[in-house]
Order: C-alpha cells, then structure tokens, then sequence
C-alpha cells in the first residue's frame, strides 16, 4: 500500500495465545509515521489484545505466550534483549476508562519523569506544562496544578491521561477506545487532539465506534473472529477506501451494520 | 403469615442490636467499677488523676500503696515499639510480594499460611517466647535478665504480623489493576509501580493496619505476662523488664480485695485501654472506609 | 538501577519468607518437645501428684464445654446479626452502628472483655464465676468472626435466588430461610468454626470469670468453675512450683492446644476455599 510513507511498527505472523486458547492469529500489517491508524471490528475480537502486543502489556496477565514480529523502526521489539521499560516510554498507552493516580494533576504527568529519576524541577515544570498544552488541557488546569486529579471530569481526566503520557516523549501512542466512557462533547475534544498529535506522533487506534474511526483515522485495520473465536485481520487500508469502497464482503457486512 | 414475618423482623432487629448492647455495656460495666476513683472520699485520697499520672511508683501492696500509671505506660509503649518495629516491616515486606509480585495462584497459597499465623493462640505464642525468644534475645543483646520489653515486643510482633499483613495485603490488591497498567505502561518497573503507584493509593489501608497492629500490641495480655519480667520500672533501656497495663490488670485483679482502691484503679486501668483501642479503631475503619471511597473513584 | 531493584524485590520475598519461617519453627519447636508427651493416659487422666504427673483431660473437658457452651450464643447472634446487615437494614443507620460495634468488639483487648464479664455476668448478673460466665465472655470476644464470614456469604448469594424467591409469592423471611440461608451454609459453618478455633486459644477473658487453677472434680453444672489448656500452660509456666519438672507437661498441653486451635482453623480455610472456588 502507501510506498510513500515511512513504516513506523511492522507486524508479522503475530499469533498471541491465552493458555491455550488462540487470541489472534496470524496478523501481518504495517503501520506509518506520523498517522493515526484504527483498529476496528467487533468485541471479542481481539483489538485490545493486538494493541497491547504493540508495547509488550500483554505480558502483565498470565499465561499469555506470543509468537512471530514486531518491529518497530526496525528492531524486533519480542526479541529478549529488549529493554520492556525503555520500550514501553517510546510506545505510550491511553486506556479506556481515564486511570489518573490518586495523586495530583500536576504529579500525574510529572510521573514518568520521577521514575526515570529526573529530579530537575524546572525541567520537570517544563515538561509538564508543555504536555498539558499538547494535550489542550493547561488553560483548564494551570490555576488547579496541585488538586487532585480525580477532582476532573472523564474527559478532562483522560486528557490528563493523554498529557501523561506525552511526557515521556515516546514517539508512538496506543489508545484502547480512549472515548468509550465520554460523553460526545469530550469525545469530540479528544479527536481534535488525536487529529494535532499526529503531526508528531504515530498514533494506533482501537475503537467500536465505526464513525470514530472513520472521522479520524488515515488508515483502518478490520480484525473479525473466526470460527474457533480467534481474532483475525480482515481488511486494511486506507481508512476513506475501507469506509467507501471495502474488498471483503465481511468488512461491508460490518461497516453497514449487519454485525457488530 | 404477616404476623410472622413481623416477628421475624423484630427477632432479627434485636439479636443484631446484641453488638451494640455489648459495647455499650462493656463502657457501662468498666466504666462504673472505676467511679469511685472520682466520688468515693476515701478511695480518692488514694487513687487519683493526679496519683496516676504525676508519681512515679507503682506498688499497689505495699503498706502505703502507690498507684502511678508512668511506669505500666512506659512499659506498654515499649513493648509496643519493638512489636511495631519488627512487624511492619515484615508485614508490609509481605504484603508488596504476595500483592504485587508473584501470581494470584502463589498469593491463594501464601496468603492463608502467613494468616494462619493468628490461629496460634497467645498463650501458646508466650511459651514459645519463654522457651525461644527470651534465650535468643539473651544471647543477641547480652541482656541481664532474659524477661524484658524486647522479648516481649519480638513475641508481640507474631500476634501482630497477621493483622498488619491482612489489612495491608487486601488495601493493596483493591488498589485498580488499571492503575498498574498506566504505571508499566509509562516505563515504570514493577517495584517503581508498587511503591510510588500502588502504595501511595493504598497508605490509607497501610495506615490502618499499622494503627490496628498497634492496638492488638497495647492491649495483648498473655504473651506480656509471661515474658516481660513485669517489673513495674520507669529505665529508658529496652532491656530491663517492663510491666504493661493489660499484665498488671490480668496479675493484680485475682487477689484485689472487691471494692478497694486498688480494684477501682484497676478498673479504671481497663477503661484507659478500652478508650485507647476504641479511638485507634474508629480512625482505622474511618481511614479503611475514605481509601476504598477513593480507590472506587468516590469524593 | 536494575541491581537495586532486584535487592528491593528479593527484601519483601525474605520478610514472606521470615514470617513463613517463624510460623513453622514455633509449630516445629512445639511438636518436638510436646509429641513425647502424648499419651493416651495424658489425655485421659487428671493431674497427680500436685500437678507433677499425670494428664491433663479436666483442661481439655473444661476447654471444649465452655467452647461449646459459647457455641450456643454466637453462633445464633452473629448469624442473625449477618442477616439483619446484608438483608434487612441495607445502608441504614442502625446497620453503620452496628457495624462500628462490630468493629470495635474485634479490636477490644481481651483483657477488657475479662474485666467485663467480671463486672457484667459474674457479679451483676449473678452467674457467678463458672462455664457460662466464660462462655458468654467468650461468645461476645468472637462475634465479630461469626458476623463477617456470614456476612460474607450471604454478599455471594446471587440476587437472583432471592428475586424468584418474591417472584413465586414467598415472602422475605421465607425467601431468606429457604433460599438465602442454605446456600450461606458453608459460610456460617466456616465462622462458627473460625469462632471455635479463637474462642479455644483465649485466656485472658477466663481469668476473672471461672478458669480455675486446679479441680478435683470436673464441672458438673454450667455455674461450676473448670480447668482450661490454655490456662494450664500459663500456670504451669509460671506459677508452679518445679517449672523445670513440668516442662514436658506444659509441652504437650501447649501441643494440644495448638493441634486443635490450627486444626480448626485449617478446615475453616479449607471450607472457605472449597466455596470460593465453587463461586467463581
């Protein structure tokens, strides 16, 4: 597909089993730079389960085993003498429901540079207050820097989320349904945001919301179960000629309704 | 049939009232035994606010009996040093590494062995001491005598490892998995989580289990019965026998003449305790009840 | 960094295992020196020759009747107290004060509950020193254990039950008796045990409501004074008059004590495991 474009993280034969259960199988695509990339299909599928491949979280539940490739700017990120804290400060990762620590806002982005053992606090102040310009939050929160950060609404929290993990300064971003538990104002807020990163960052994308993806992905990825409930990629290419004109019966099958 | 169900609410009403009554009457009864401290004429001469807590001796059989609380506090709070000091530690150790890094399938295994600890009863717990602690604290610290405050607080310190350990461990695994996951996924390592992530939003729970260890240490009486020495002494040295408030009241009370100064004293020695315990409890369960509202997203 | 991280990790594996280590050498040490000492005789015979020789069967009878005896009290009153918290008073202000009591009676130092059933059963309700004053002192220090286990398991019967209980007419003390009740079985069953297993071990509690040094005579009446295990091996550990002599008699009566306190508390955590498991 786009020859143009620099690939950023290239997947190959990814098969990731629970137990023994067969999670995904056999995915293979390639995500570009500095573009938003959706993962779209119905629960059970296993979106989440290949986001969380990307920065290695899998490995936090048991049981989990991965097979094949990923790189990412061309290094296997599976392969055992991979740094997973290193790793995981260039992949960052927004979740579903905002998860801001009991702590305050201005801790909560500052977070990621305490454990990396920054103790600058005009470089950490700096720092803060950029990723909470880039995430369109500062001029919400600069007069609240020191209250809680549950004291937020959802969206503002899960901007806080994002602002978080700006801060780190990866270069890629993994979002699993970062709007599920919005309403559609903050929904539409963290769009426009995804819309500005991008200039930036690579940003994957995991929703079920199909205008979502479709207002505010470059390109989209369809993943469907197959009979033994394993995830599979279906489809993927351009987010406009996936919505528009799709390949596969199955991908128009979903895009128009008739499963999800 | 709507007679029945009546009286079956009004049955269930009053047995559940039982726990309250209880308390109630526990103040009522200790409270009334140690009034004459404050109304009887003659017991007052001798055992008062002032006597308690602004003299020094505590000898309450000698001919001229002497009622100072100093020496019973000094040695309760000694006591419950060393206890603290060697069971948080061991506890919160504890806690982190069943709670945070080992799978669920080892914490099912480990957590109930480690609470199978306060299955051993105290009495049980101070023979041990006796046989054990008391020559191994000998034997470390060159102790003149091998009943004394740290003998007592190391034997103390296994009545309260399975509480700090329970309450501890459970505030730390109600702390949201989601929490973890923004930690690691931030580039925070397991023990970076645990203690800057995890811990923080558990301290309330911590804190609790801290305070409620140091209530079952104030107020265990066996163990310090039979392995502090019980000599009632006001020494700064933590290796010189101590008497603490429950020994003196579970020692003294068998032989007290019924109605004496010496028994309302003692009385009034348990209602210390009792309202000790009853404040450390209600700011454990206040501070247990505030994290949990927090960690469900509560305000 | 990593190398300190690693030494942060092994440091809370050392104190599981420290505490798991301890545990273990207090049963070892206890089992060494007290398995000797069990014979059918000492279990069976009263103490002879003032305390020198022989067994140590009236502290044993003594232990289980007035474990028993507390039994009959708690068991009722913290199941119903269970019942009144998760099915009547929901979120009312007479269950928070309940609670709070609860609560509190978990944390009162025994010694207090010894001062109290003095004070309260002995001398003012004039039940004298003997079983039933123990027993309801006792009864009282372990409600809080019968609560919350059935409270527990009355949390884990599923709405459901009880929705198609009302749905076929029942009403809600026939729904709570034959639906709710019996599937919290087990759990009411791990809190009578788990109250058996604490209510043994106490001593405390005893010293000034009816545990007596030495008897004659086993209790024949719920008003009689009795002998108890756990005050035994305080006796015999610092009060008698050859303590050297007695040890292996203040072993063995220590080994049975401990025997029967973990071996309660071992089938309550299995019980408990066994119904969690089936739960989920």
């Amino acid at each position: 597909m786009n020859n143009k474009l620099k690939i950023k993280i290239s997947v190959r034969n990814l098969n990731i089993y629970y137990g023994k259960f067969l999670a995904i199988k056999n995915i293979t695509l390639d995500i570009p730079e500095r573009s938003i990339t959706a993962v779209i299909g119905p629960s059970g599928c296993g979106k989440s389960t290949f986001l969380r491949a990307l920065n290695r979280m899998n490995e936090l539940l048991p049981d989990v085993k991965t097979e094949g490739e990923v790189s990412i700017d061309g290094r296997n990120i599976y392969s055992p003498d991979v740094d997973l804290v290193k790793l995981r400060r260039n992949v960052g990762m927004v979740f579903q429901r905002p998860n801001p620590f009991p702590k305050s806002i201005f801790e909560n982005v500052a977070f990621g540079l305490r454990i990396q053992g920054i103790r600058d606090r005009e470089r950490i102040e700096e720092t803060v207050e950029l990723s909470l310009r880039r995430a369109a939050l500062w001029d919400e929160v600069k007069d609240k820097l020191y209250k809680s950060a549950l004291e937020l609404s959802g969206g503002q929290q899960q901007r806080l989320c994002i602002a978080r993990a700006l801060a780190v300064q990866p270069q890629v971003i993994l979002m699993d349904e970062p709007a599920s538990a919005l309403d559609p104002i903050a929904t539409l807020r963290i769009e426009d945001l995804m819309r500005e990163l991008k200039e930036e960052y690579t940003i994957v994308i995991v929703t079920h919301n199909m205008q979502q993806a479709a207002r505010v992905s470059d390109f989209t990825a369809f993943f469907l179960t197959d009979e033994d409930r394993a995830g599979m990629l279906i489809e993927y290419g351009n987010t406009s000629d996936i919505f528009t004109m799709p390949k596969d019966p199955r991908t128009e099958g979903y895009i128009t309704g008739r499963y999800g | 049939m709507e007679v029945r169900e009546k009286l079956a609410y009004i049955i269930i009403s009053l047995l559940a009232s039982v726990a309250i009554i209880s308390v109630i009457l526990i103040f009522i009864f200790i409270a009334r035994e140690s009034l004459p401290i404050f109304f009887n004429p003659e017991i007052k001469k001798e055992a008062n606010l002032r006597v308690f807590f602004f003299t020094r001796d505590w000898q309450p059989i000698s001919l001229i009996p002497k009622y100072s609380f100093i020496p019973l506090i000094v040695g309760t709070v000694k006591v419950t040093i060393v206890a603290i000091v060697i069971a948080f530690p061991l506890s919160l150790g504890a806690a982190l590494f069943t709670s945070e890094f080992i799978p669920g399938k080892f914490r099912e295994i480990i957590k109930p062995v480690i609470e199978l600890f306060s299955a051993i009863p105290s009495v049980v717990l101070g023979f041990f001491a006796l046989m054990n602690i008391a020559t191994w604290v000998q034997v470390l610290f060159h102790a003149s005598s091998r009943l004394n405050a740290v003998t007592a607080g190391f034997a103390l310190a296994f009545a309260v490892i399975p509480i700090t350990y329970t309450i501890c461990e459970d505030a730390l695994n109600t702390v949201p998995r989601e929490l973890r996951e923004a930690s690691i996924a931030l580039g925070a390592t397991k023990w970076q989580t645990a203690v800057k992530v995890v811990l923080p939003a558990a301290s309330g729970g911590v804190f609790a289990g801290i305070m409620l260890g140091l209530a079952r240490a104030m107020g265990e009486t066996m163990i310090v019965l039979m392995v502090s020495g019980n000599a009632a002494q006001i020494t700064l040295s933590f290796l010189d026998s101590v008497r603490t408030i429950p020994a003196t009241i579970a020692a003294e009370m068998g032989e007290v003449a019924f109605g004496s100064a010496h028994y309302a004293t003692l009385f009034f020695l348990g209602l210390l305790l009792f309202s000790i315990t009853f404040v450390i409890n209600y700011i454990a369960s206040t501070l247990l009840e505030r994290t949990q509202k927090r960690l469900r997203g509560e305000r | 960094m990593r190398f300190k991280e690693k030494i942060y990790l092994s440091l809370t594996a050392l104190a599981t295992l420290i505490i798991i280590g301890l545990l273990s050498y207090i049963i070892f040490d206890i089992l060494k020196n007290g398995i000797g000492v069990i014979t059918w005789e000492f279990l069976s015979q009263p103490p002879r020759e003032g305390m020198t020789k022989g067994g140590i069967f009236p502290a044993i009878y003594g232990t289980l009747v007035r474990t028993l005896l507390m039994l009959v009290f708690v068991v009722p009153i913290g199941v119903f107290t269970a019942i009144y918290l998760n099915e009547y008073g929901r979120g009312s202000n007479f269950s928070k004060w309940i609670r709070l009591a609860i609560n509190n009676l978990a944390s009162v130092p025994s010694i207090v509950f010894g001062l109290f059933g003095m004070g309260f059963f002995v001398l003012f309700l004039r039940l004298g020193a003997g079983l039933l004053s123990a027993a309801l002192t006792i009864g009282i220090l372990t409600l809080p254990i019968v609560v919350v286990s059935t409270e527990e398991a009355l949390r884990a019967v599923p709405n459901s039950y009880r929705e198609a209980g009302f749905a076929l007419g029942a009403t809600k003390w026939q729904v709570i008796r034959s639906i709710v009740l019996p599937q919290a079985l087990p759990g009411i069953l791990t809190g009578a045990i788990l109250s058996v297993g604490r209510g043994m071990g106490e001593v405390a509690p005893l010293l000034f409501t009816g545990v007596a040094y030495y008897l004659p005579y086993l209790p024949s009446s719920i008003f009689d004074q009795f002998m108890d295990l756990g005050y035994h091996i305080y006796i015999m550990t610092t009060q008698s008059f050859n303590i050297e002599l007695t040890r292996p008699i203040q072993y063995g009566t220590a080994l049975v004590l401990l025997m029967l306190t973990l071996s309660f508390n071992i089938i309550a955590i299995f019980i408990r495991y066994r119904m969690r498991r089936k739960r989920s």
